[in-house]
């Protein structure tokens, strides 16, 4: 029965499949190309130019060899030609060394624009907001320094306005990752690391830890709520107002391995996400500097020579 | 040692309860033959200390396939777990086990030992060699490895599989986040094993540089041939960082040093960078072998010699350079500089150029051919689009503002899953397919593995494609269960039912193996498939000295060019006037008690028990000691049995 088969079946099915994924891609659950903000907008279309620039040799090469495999197949009575010398060719060379190294060009020069371009706010007119994330075994604790308030595993975010996520981890590694915002960064024990995300839009976008961090792992996201500036500075009061005060002892307790539910807190301990990268590492990555000296609102111009610590580079993000 | 063996899961799961009663009853049974059929003897003799290397070859690949078995039902299970959403068919803590096994066992226990299968068998058949450089040597490799892979193994039934991910980032993996003996399987599975891949990448790479016949140049080599050598020099120079990571970590977790903790100073990024310098060459060493056999595999079952030669050598030396340049792509998301970035993202496209340039030469090698679609053909035809579309992805996520959306997501894993199935699996396959009748003397039923290739393949792309939506739906990986309602169900269910199909798959290449094993076409002339290099002027199977007479080589597929009447067809058959005593390397038995000395010192060091660690390195210690003052390693197979063996081939000339 396989014999009456053509080859190239599960090629077909495959470009079918493929075709499927790409038609449906604007359906709202394909969170990564439905962005709602100009990061996620930013990457969403190198994306599609990448798969654009890549289908050009693909598509080829697919038909090519649907071609190729059905008419020199080895039957008798094949008139097509056989020249099994004919196993050179400059000219041919040329071609499929020369259209890839092109592709690429072109490829690379986008790629290196949207890299340098991403570690600079989305929104240069718009004062930023800072918010500082901590991940732990397995929640995410959220500090606002300029509201002086803090959550736990939500997040809300004014709409139209740069948010700088300051991030490190106090429990092993894991990546801070809101798709329909945009990509994701880590966080890392001892460094502090930093992400532009904006929402253009209200709503509740979805957040994942992404990397890997043991039992809990699975369990812990998160919410990204966005809502208006004037919504935004009433939700401040309403916590500054009716929660409680996350203390010291509080934060131990938070970070004992476990899953925990959402909170928010009135106030937090002065100083804690610099404390956490400082006793993880930072004391030895950052010298007597600590990291929101250098890297603050205050340089938010994204500019790295702003920032006068001894591994600027490292502590960057995008 | 800080760590605690959890005895009591030892009995306690019924899975692993289950896995205990299989490998007491498996055991007894293979003890049971070996006795009742007397083949102690046998196995020690032929198997156990055979230096001869079609036989280790033979070896390496059913650990390979036995390994594939082991890692596919770990990916069953998980596929199960994941069909639909808020099951409870696994716990988190066993499907993080069983994640990373999968990934540890799928990359370093069966795609690496099925490589070195197929170096074993083919290279020195293929370059008229009458064994590897050191034969010795070649024996300590394997049996490290299969060490290496028995603890990584006994984990699971012995105080618990690590589950820190293949990856096993610090400080994950770090005291303080996994205590049991589970990190410690891991760590020197690896390094044992990792040793004997040192070991092979010497071995081969001298094989290769001085012990062609004479008239095979470089640049008449075969391209498997060509693709083995510079797979040996990326083994030399990438391993090593391996090592020294897996020995950081390791003494991080027995001494309390602290290179890669959270605290005091440890910094985890050096191991993920020491990682990924080897860890992305690795895909290199368990691809560039695969691209060597769809060059044999497409110019053999084409009629035609392979297109673009020089070039197809060249895209192999470029991608060896390229492939050390790009292992931050690993890592975009760390905190890396724009300009980092920017660098290892070209760098990591780069390598696309001369990849796709070595597609289109196996395309035009079949264009004006004549094309058979025997099984190792049609594994070679399937490749192409794979891992075209695994390659096209590869270079989108090369794109490092695009791959801050795809990093740890199923897109992800659908991407690398295409190129390691696509290209390292469909190549392995067709390899053993390919070169089978000359390991075993009989082909492979080509019915049943039809039905293999189709269930296979057609599982493939219902299992994968659909995790390249998930990912840009937002689902990472090493999540054991999901919430309903993200559109993740459907995916999920259909890939599923994709991983189910290529169990079937395996399933055929089992029985296809059985059944051949009584009812398979026998291969009489040496060369069933009409092949051009050398191995295929053999016999199948070749005689343990496997060239009776050396043959001078005068042109690229010298064996192709002597059947076309270019060359002399009869300067490949050993007359009996040139025979001459043939020079072997004697049996030993030591590369097998050395390397379980090597599994003592390995037990020693998992759970913390000292004297094992002082007897199995004094075994060690007095294993190498014998070595070095050992003379008589080698015997003369007399000219009279050679006559005799060829004659009864019908091979001897005048």
């Amino acid at each position: 029965m396989f014999r009456r088969l053509p080859a190239h079946l599960g090629k077909i099915s495959a470009i079918v499949a493929a075709a499927t994924v790409l038609l449906t891609g604007c359906s709202p659950e394909y969170a990564v190309l439905n962005p709602v903000g100009p990061v996620g907008k930013t990457e969403e279309h190198l994306i599609i130019l990448s798969a654009i620039l890549v289908a050009i040799v693909v598509i080829p090469v697919l038909i090519l060899l649907a071609i190729i495999v059905y008419r020199y197949r080895d039957k008798p009575g094949n008139r097509a030609p056989y020249s099994p010398e004919w196993v050179d060719s400059k000219t041919l060379e040329y071609v499929w060394w020369g259209i890839p190294i092109i592709i690429i060009a072109i490829l690379g020069a986008f790629t290196a624009k949207t890299t340098f371009s991403l570690t600079k706010p989305p929104e240069a007119n718009v004062k930023p907001i800072t918010i500082q994330v901590i991940s732990l075994n397995w929640k995410w604790l959220f500090e606002y320094p300029d509201q002086k308030i803090a959550t736990v595993n939500y997040c809300e975010i004014p709409t139209g306005v740069p948010v700088q996520f300051e991030l490190t981890s106090d429990a092993p590694m894991n990546s801070f990752w809101i798709p329909q915002l945009g990509g994701q960064e880590y966080t890392m024990p001892g460094m502090a690391m930093r992400l532009w995300l904006q929402a253009d839009k209200p709503g509740k976008y979805n957040g994942y830890g992404a990397n890997f961090t043991g039992a809990g792992f699975a369990h812990m996201n998160f919410q990204a709520v966005a809502v208006s500036q004037s919504d935004f500075n009433a939700w401040v009061k309403h916590v500054k107002t009716s929660s409680p005060v996350l203390t010291k002892a509080g934060y131990n307790e938070l970070k004992k391995d476990g899953l925990a539910k959402e909170a928010s807190y009135s106030a937090y301990p002065p100083g804690l996400f610099n404390g956490v990268v400082m006793q993880n590492g930072g004391q030895y990555m950052y010298g007597s500097q600590t990291p929101s000296n250098s890297n603050s609102t205050k340089n938010s111009s994204g500019n790295m020579s702003n920032m006068n610590m001894d591994m600027s580079n490292m502590n960057m993000g995008h | 040692m800080n760590t605690v063996p959890h005895w009591g899961i030892f009995i306690t799961e019924p899975m692993i309860l289950g896995s205990d009663v299989m490998i007491v009853l498996t055991s007894v049974a293979i003890v049971f033959a070996l006795t009742k059929f007397k083949k102690w003897g046998w196995l020690w003799r032929e198997w156990l200390t055979t230096v001869d290397h079609k036989k280790i070859g033979i070896m390496y690949m059913i650990a390979a396939l036995l390994m594939l078995f082991r890692g596919g039902v770990d990916a069953e299970l998980m596929r199960t777990q994941l069909a639909l959403p808020n099951l409870s068919f696994l716990d988190a803590e066993h499907y993080d086990e069983i994640f990373t096994t999968h990934g540890t066992i799928m990359i370093l226990f069966m795609a690496m030992p099925f490589v070195f299968a197929l170096f074993n068998i083919v290279v020195p058949l293929q370059i008229g060699a009458r064994d590897v450089a050191f034969p010795y040597l070649n024996a300590i490799s394997f049996w490290l490895f299969f060490f290496g892979a028995f603890l990584m193994n006994i984990s699971f039934v012995i105080g618990g599989s690590p589950d820190a991910g293949w990856t096993s980032y610090p400080p994950l993996s770090e005291l303080g986040f996994s205590n049991g003996p589970g990190q410690n399987y891991y760590l020197l599975a690896l390094q044992i094993s990792g040793i004997g891949s040192i070991a092979t990448g010497i071995n081969f790479l001298v094989t290769i540089l001085k012990m062609r016949a004479p008239g095979m140049t470089l640049w008449r080599m075969p391209l498997f041939t060509w693709s083995v050598l510079a797979t040996s020099i990326l083994i030399l120079f990438a391993f090593p960082a391996l090592t020294i990571a897996l020995a950081l970590l390791l003494l991080d977790r027995t001494l309390g040093t602290h290179f890669f903790t959270m605290l005091h100073g440890g910094n985890p990024m050096m191991f993920i960078n020491l990682f990924w310098i080897w860890g992305h060459p690795e895909v290199y060493i368990v691809i560039l072998p695969a691209f060597g056999v769809f060059s044999e595999v497409i110019s053999t079952f084409s009629r035609k010699a392979t297109f673009g030669y020089g070039s197809m050598v060249f895209a192999l030396v470029a991608i060896s350079i390229v492939g050390f340049l790009t292992w931050v792509h690993h890592f975009f998301t760390m905190g890396a500089g724009a300009d980092v970035n920017t660098f290892f993202a070209i760098a990591t496209m780069v390598i696309a150029i001369p990849t796709g340039v070595k597609v289109f030469n196996w395309l035009f090698t079949m264009y004006r051919g004549r094309i058979r679609m025997t099984l190792p053909m049609m594994w070679a035809v399937a490749f192409i689009p794979c891992f075209a579309i695994g390659g096209a992805t590869g270079v989108m996520l090369a794109v490092a503002p695009a791959d801050y959306q795809y990093h740890n997501s199923y897109f992800l894993i659908a991407h690398f899953h295409q190129v390691l199935i696509g290209g390292t699996v469909f190549g392995m396959i067709a390899g053993m397919y390919y070169w089978w009748p000359k390991m075993f003397g009989f082909l492979l039923d080509e019915r049943l593995g039809k039905w293999a290739f189709w269930f296979f393949n057609i599982g493939f792309y219902v299992c994968f494609l659909p995790q390249y939506a998930l990912g840009l739906m937002g689902m990472t990986r090493r999540i054991y269960t999901y919430p309903a309602g993200l559109g993740w169900t459907v995916p999920n269910f259909i890939s599923t039912i994709g991983a189910y199909l290529m169990g079937i798959g395996f399933l055929f290449i089992v029985w296809q193996v059985i059944y051949s094993v009584k009812y398979g076409e026998r291969d009489v002339t040496g060369d069933p498939w009409d092949g051009r290099t050398l191995e295929w002027s053999l016999p199948s199977p070749a005689p343990h000295y496997n060239f009776a007479t050396i043959p001078t080589i005068e042109g690229r597929d010298a064996w192709w060019m002597a059947k076309q009447g270019q060359l002399d067809k009869n300067a490949f058959l050993p007359k009996k006037s040139d025979i001459k005593p043939i020079h072997m390397p004697k049996n030993s038995g030591r590369p097998f008690i050395l390397s379980i000395c090597f599994f003592i010192i390995g037990i020693g060091l998992v759970f913390g028990v000292v004297p094992f660690d002082v007897i199995g390195g004094l075994g060690v210690a007095f294993c190498m000691f014998r070595r070095s003052f050992e003379y008589d390693t080698d015997y003369y197979i007399p000219v009279d049995e050679v006559i005799h063996t060829e004659s009864a081939l019908g091979r001897l000339q005048g």
